[in-house]
């Protein structure tokens, strides 16, 4: 389809150049309306989207050599997994202007510049179907989430900040390794290309690691998930809803679209482990979520929990898990997204993100509160918002799996209510209330808190349109899995390696040779 | 081949050049314009004398001098490198008025015997050219004078480079017998014939372990890296940007050529892989200690020469192709680290970590460029630095060195604190006492900028220049 100009290169190079523009803006209110408008004019350029129709190619497809000598192409397209994932990074940039409006008072141009790039580079995550071009948006997208924690951040920003960047990037080398690995054995860096090569087992089995090692520490799982909360709790609000609706998805978006498709073997290899540490996760960031004192602390734990639900749904390879997890994917975005706009807003009134120095809001502040219900109710899974139909997705998924996985996730469930329900009752109802004076919601934060909530309500009582999309995607990512894991099991029993087989693929040496 | 003095021209012209310089040096230097005023035009006439000699080719002077695709292409490096530094230098505070026709003229000798080490194809015309470079160097590092007098660690760090320095000649020299009695020849291209096993010529073999030493030693590599973090530190720091770089670019371009030897498997090129494996980790352990801003970047050069190792040892012209760029991307990394550095200290001081505190505010466009530098040197993109260990482990992916490649890879990671440590001070951090007054003028913002484009432009389309250090390395390893 035609409309013009290249969408996706539109959608990375756009936010670029607003960026570059700001260097020209002196006052900070000035700079705010800008990127504002930087921002709606980059959803409206993202109006071609709509036009996705729904199967399982690639669409929006771009392609030109980038550095022919190494193989290198500057590839973009979007399928049914990838759309909603830059949908959802398209529309959290208006709401992390809107809700930095007040929240941000000092270096507000570097702190959108920040934004804006940020952007640029998760687009280009999504849309990327070279590996090196992946990995250099995965890499370029530290640098400005980097500085959102270290100079917007709370008092420890220094330590948060540099422990997102230490773990990020030490899990991330290696992947790079791995992707070096997959162009010397299948000659080519296209990931759709990649898709289709035969790689041994004894390939797989390492690159797996090498790439769930990167995937895990940025979903987080348990145990690599140590960086989250200090990230979460130190960052501003905008950077913790970045961090939270679109950086935590790359990580399981790699599990999707490498993972699965490249190393179908070892993935089924090591499935129980991965749903395994996904249950752990789950547990755990359940457990430590009840015990929490800090507001936002909490959301990040309840995090950890919500994104075992995702890396569950993927590693089950069944379709209802699968479509759980990309469902999950986006309805965490949008819940925890809220919700940590939510905690800034309050927070803009207390100062301080101690569930103590925030109760007792019903009464004085009910708008406020009706949101955090809602958005509340929506994270433990409530049946009506979107929350319910992730997780009962996953849920049937795994009864589907065995009745044993299915069994573990209970608790989780139970625990997410729990540790909702104490925070967000001591907040309406606690003794004293701390909000006698604070004034209740503005237009501004009822426009930031609203849109959310409007997805709440629509994924969850007609999600229709988002399976339409994503169906066609995960069908065939999951019939091709089963299909290449049978047929190359035959092969293997049949001939070790046959003749031709050998002749490409040279045998992945283990790393200490 | 016919002897056509067009073909040499970069090297007559920087002899041109030093000869001027020498000139200007005899006297007292109130009747001629001083040369940081006149020398940083002519250096940059310079680039354009190598690019007109950019296709010359030929075996010259008995087949002891080759103008190839990666001479020249060396050559137009060195001739923009003197460029940058020279400009850097031309407003060096810690440096006499009357000392500045022998300190330029000095640089001027280093870049010239670079030059000339860039064409050498013969062991002896190596050996020389490396010392016309070295001992240059040596006059170089203690000028550097501190409240009028003349600063004690800059001799310190001048006597220890002539020390180190003479040690690996030395011990070049005498493998270089070693080569010469059992090989019979000392052109590269005869010795590329022979036999390179330790079991077919164990006096060879240890003989160009020991020559390589000298190169090594100009590299900075593990274990010849001791004089490194010392004499940044000790010399000026326009100083120490020229000795940081356009030296390292020389000892690669010889190893490049001598890689011609080191098939991969054999002992010496495992060797090699082993100090190119030691040399990066223990360049990044020792940086992440470091206060002292070029003593950090001292261990970061040994790591650096650790990660050109990688694309030596892979023994195919890609592999070479890619030490060639890293070599350049080194190069252009560190000219704008240390212009940062020589610009922020306004003053000609040794800018300790903390001396970074709050330059977000004080000089938003040099700490902008540092931010690039420090993120390229890590290696993250979009910058030439990530584009250059790219190039590196994919062309040494599979060819035996599968763990030097890991190796590389698990390096980055450690060596990220210590370079985001440069951004964290200039960024988040807020200024305390006695900082230094930043140099903000139009000069130091506009080579920042110029300097932090290039990094930023080669890491996004490195196509173009690459396709001349692809050209370069199959000339080497058709």
């Amino acid at each position: 389809m035609e409309f013009g100009y290249p969408v996706l290169t539109t959608l990375i190079v756009f936010p670029l150049l607003a960026a570059a523009g700001l260097f020209f803006i002196k006052s900070p209110q000035v700079t705010r309306a800008y990127t504002m408008g930087a921002s709606i004019l980059e959803l409206i350029l993202a109006i071609p989207l709509l036009t996705f129709n729904h199967s399982a190619d690639w669409q929006f497809v771009e392609r030109a050599h980038w550095v022919p000598q190494w193989g290198l192409e500057y590839h973009l397209a979007l399928d049914g997994i990838s759309y909603l994932m830059v949908m959802l990074t398209l529309a959290i940039l208006p709401l992390c202007v809107m809700c930095s409006w007040t929240y941000i008072s000092k270096r507000v141009k570097e702190f959108h510049f920040c934004l804006l790039f940020m952007t640029a580079a998760c687009v280009g995550v999504f849309a990327a179907l070279d590996l090196v071009l992946f990995y250099v948006f995965w890499e370029a997208m530290l640098i400005p989430m980097y500085l959102l924690i270290a100079v917007w951040g709370g008092d420890q920003r220094r330590y948060a900040s540099l422990k997102f960047f230490l773990f990020t990037l030490a899990g991330s080398t290696l992947l790079l390794a791995a992707i070096v690995a997959f162009r010397i054995t299948a000659g080519t860096f296209s990931i759709p290309e990649l898709m289709l090569f035969p790689f041994t087992f004894q390939f797989q089995f390492w690159a797996f690691l090498a790439m769930a090692l990167a995937f895990a520490i940025k979903v987080p799982m348990f145990p690599f998930h140590t960086w989250l909360p200090a990230a979460h709790v130190q960052a501003p609000s905008a950077g913790s809803v970045i961090l939270a609706a679109v950086l935590l998805k790359m990580g399981t978006y790699g599990f999707l679209r490498f993972c699965l498709p490249l190393t179908p073997q070892a993935s089924e290899y090591f499935a129980p482990m991965m749903i395994a540490i996904s249950i752990a996760s789950i547990l755990y960031g359940g457990a430590i979520a009840l015990g929490q004192e800090d507001i936002k602390k909490l959301v990040a734990y309840s995090s950890v929990g919500h994104m075992g639900f995702v890396t569950l749904g993927i590693f089950l390879f069944n379709l209802r898990g699968v479509e759980g997890a990309l469902f999950q994917m986006l309805n965490h975005g949008i819940i925890t997204g809220a919700l940590f706009m939510m905690i800034g807003a309050v927070y803009e009134r207390s100062h301080s993100r101690q569930i103590k120095d925030n109760l007792g809001l019903g009464k004085y502040l009910p708008a406020f509160m009706g949101f955090w219900g809602l958005y509340a109710l929506a994270s433990l899974g409530f049946p009506g918002t979107n929350g319910f139909v992730g997780e009962i997705l996953v849920f049937v998924g795994a009864f589907q799996k065995s009745p044993y996985i299915g069994a573990c996730l209970v608790p989780g469930a139970l625990l997410g209510a729990a540790y909702m329900f104490r925070v967000s009752l001591k907040m309406a109802w606690g003794q004293p209330s701390c909000a006698k004076t604070w004034p209740d919601l503005n237009t501004r934060e009822w426009a930031y808190l609203l849109i959310p909530a409007c997805f709440v309500f629509y994924i969850g009582l007609a999600p229709g349109l988002f399976f339409k999309v994503i169906d066609p995607s995960v069908e065939k990512l999951v019939s091709d899995f089963k299909q290449r894991n049978t047929v190359e099991q035959k092969v293997v029993a049949a001939a070790p390696v046959p003749a031709a087989v050998a002749a490409v693929v040279v045998p992945a040496e283990p790393v200490n040779n | 081949m016919e002897f056509n003095p067009i073909q040499i021209v970069p090297e007559l012209y920087q002899l041109l050049l030093i000869i001027a310089l020498f000139f200007q040096s005899l006297g007292d230097g109130s009747d001629t314009p001083p040369a940081e005023r006149w020398l940083p035009f002519f250096a940059g006439f310079g680039i354009f004398v190598a690019i007109v000699s950019w296709g010359a080719e030929g075996l010259i002077f008995g087949g002891a001098y080759k103008l190839d695709a990666l001479s020249q292409f060396m050559k137009l490096a060195i001739a923009s490198g003197f460029y940058v530094t020279v400009l850097n230098a031309s407003r060096q505070p810690s440096l006499e008025e009357r000392k500045r026709p022998d300190y330029f003229m000095f640089l001027a000798l280093s870049a010239w015997g670079l030059m000339i080490l860039s064409s050498a194809v013969e062991l002896i015309t190596i050996y020389l050219a490396l010392e016309i470079s070295s001992y240059s160097l040596y006059a170089v590092i203690p000028l550097r004078t501190t409240n009028g007098v003349g600063d004690k660690g800059a001799a310190e760090a001048g006597i220890k480079y002539i020390l180190f320095g003479a040690v690996a000649t030395a011990l070049a020299l005498y493998g270089f017998s070693y080569i010469l009695a059992s090989q019979h020849t000392s052109y590269i291209s005869q010795l590329a014939l022979r036999t390179w096993t330790f079991d077919g010529a164990p006096m060879a073999v240890v003989g160009l372990s020991l020559f390589l030493g000298g190169m090594f030693y100009k590299l900075a590599l593990f274990p010849f890296h001791f004089w490194c973090p010392d004499v940044y530190q000790g010399a000026s720091n326009e100083t120490a940007g020229f000795v940081a770089t356009l030296p390292k670019l020389g000892a690669v371009v010889v190893l490049v050529r001598l890689a011609v030897l080191l098939k991969p498997g054999l002992e010496i090129t495992t060797l090699l892989a082993i100090l190119g494996a030691c040399s990066m980790t223990y360049g990044n352990l020792c940086a992440l200690a470091q206060k002292d801003l070029k003593r950090l970047l001292g261990f970061s050069s040994v790591a650096h020469a650790g990660y050109i190792m990688v694309g030596l040892v892979s023994g195919t012209a890609m592999g070479l192709s890619a030490a060639v760029f890293y070599a350049l991307a080194y190069l252009v990394m560190n000219l704008l680290c240390f212009w940062v550095i020589s610009r922020v200290a306004s003053d000609g001081r040794n800018l300790q970590l903390d001396d970074l505190n709050g330059l977000y505010k004080r000089a938003p466009a040099l700490a902008f460029a540092l931010g690039v530098g420090a993120f390229a040197l890590v290696g993250l993109p979009p910058t030439i630095g990530f584009m250059g260990k790219f190039f590196l482990i994919t062309s040494a992916w599979d060819h035996g060195y599968n763990w030097l490649v890991i190796t590389l890879v698990l390096n980055s990671a450690i060596a990220i604190y210590y370079y985001l440590g440069l951004v964290r001070h200039a960024y988040t951090h807020e200024a305390g006492e006695n900082v230094p007054t930043p140099d903000n003028s139009a000069f130091s913002v506009a080579g920042a900028s110029i300097l932090a484009a290039v990094v930023l432009v080669l890491g996004l389309v490195p196509g173009h220049v690459f396709d001349f250090a692809i050209m370069a390395g199959k000339q080497l390893l058709p």
